[in-house]
């Protein structure tokens, strides 16, 4: 998929440099470009490795199982089928908070040993989703992020003057669109068959 | 009400610090030990966000992003988006490296804290990578069938649209 629009974005600015004559800019872009990516990779290495050196830490004492724990007769709720003690429940528990905190690179395995798990207790036909992991890819694909960092990080080299100061506004909109998402999910439910 | 951001970075450090201290962990020793993964995933990302970001800039330079944010602005206006932040609509459900390369560009553009470039910022803090998640999460166990999660997941991203700019005209008192 990325090559195709990666492609595209080369090809496409060329095509259009060409018509609105704007050669020059195009190619003193491509000089510029490829330095503010290192330029921005080193500027926003210094809160990422902060943050992660944190989270690692908070990982270390235990923190997403205790908010896991904590998460759980919320999405007890959410997905009734599954029983109280079920290994997906548990891996679910961890994607989400794991998401929640931020940590990438430990989210995704922890999403793909849940995806496994419920296709261990699905009854649906193999090749189908069921709704629980219909409900499951649905709380990922608009997880909620407690400290966005890398974007902050961003706001801040390009002159946010108090680069944090977002956090409420992405909070609401984050939540809101978890909420129309999951209720979404729920409601379309019966008008898809199994 | 933007200060609760500004409070809630030191309050969640200092929270994690204590939490590590009663849990007896070696705090500044796991912190290390992440700051060092931390920064060999900031250099892995790195060819992939040159790429992207050249490209980004590629089309800004040539006029093609700003044809493009014309040819969506009735469609944005609509929503109650500056016409601006579309190619980071377009960009954001398909990659997360993509749509950092645009948030760049828009903050350069713009200017972290003026509204168009508060509303990129809330966009992609509170989005997702929808297709690529859905292709990865469904592809690992070979679900095809993924019937009404595109469309449940898009109702999420869609709210986020129409939500962002009241939030930011709501904390910031901005227009």
């Amino acid at each position: 998929m990325l090559n195709w629009i990666w492609a595209g974005m080369i090809l496409i600015s060329f095509i259009c440099a060409v018509c609105t004559g704007r050669m020059e800019q195009l190619s003193s872009a491509v000089l510029s470009g490829a330095g503010s990516a290192v330029e921005l990779c080193i500027t926003t290495l210094g809160l990422m490795c902060f943050w992660t050196g944190l989270m690692h830490a908070a990982e270390r004492g235990g923190l997403t199982q205790l908010l896991a724990k904590a998460l759980s007769p919320l999405l007890h709720r959410l997905f009734p089928k599954l029983q109280h003690n079920s290994p997906a429940l548990g891996a679910i528990c961890m994607n989400l908070t794991a998401n929640f905190l931020g940590l990438g690179n430990a989210a995704t395995p922890l999403g793909l040993a849940a995806m496994q798990e419920l296709k261990k207790e699905s009854d649906v036909p193999a090749g189908t989703a069921d709704n629980a992991m219909v409900l499951f890819v649905v709380l990922n694909t608009s997880s909620l992020q407690l400290i966005p960092t890398f974007m902050a990080a961003l706001r801040g080299k390009y002159g946010a003057v108090q680069p944090f100061d977002i956090l409420p506004a992405v909070w609401i909109t984050s939540l809101c669109a978890l909420l129309a998402a999951v209720t979404a999910a729920k409601l379309m439910e019966r008008h898809f068959c199994e | 009400m933007n200060k609760v951001g500004i409070f809630a970075v030191p309050a969640f450090a200092a929270a994690i610090v204590l939490f590590c201290l009663i849990r007896k962990v070696p705090v500044f020793d796991s912190f290390t030990e992440g700051a060092r993964q931390g920064m060999k995933a900031s250099f892995t990302i790195l060819p992939t966000l040159v790429g992207l970001i050249v490209g980004v800039t590629m089309l800004q330079a040539s006029g093609a992003l700003d044809l493009m944010a014309d040819a969506l602005a009735p469609l944005m206006h609509a929503i109650g988006l500056p016409s601006a932040v579309a190619p980071l609509v377009l960009m954001k459900p398909v990659s997360g490296s993509g749509s950092t390369a645009v948030l760049t560009q828009i903050l350069q553009q713009n200017g972290a804290d003026s509204f168009v470039g508060r509303v990129a910022a809330v966009l992609s803090g509170s989005t997702e990578t929808t297709f690529y998640c859905i292709a990865v999460y469904y592809g690992s166990i070979k679900v095809h069938k993924t019937r009404h999660t595109l469309p449940a997941a898009l109702v999420g991203d869609m709210a986020a649209c129409l939500i962002a700019p009241l939030a930011v005209r709501f904390v910031f008192k901005q227009y």
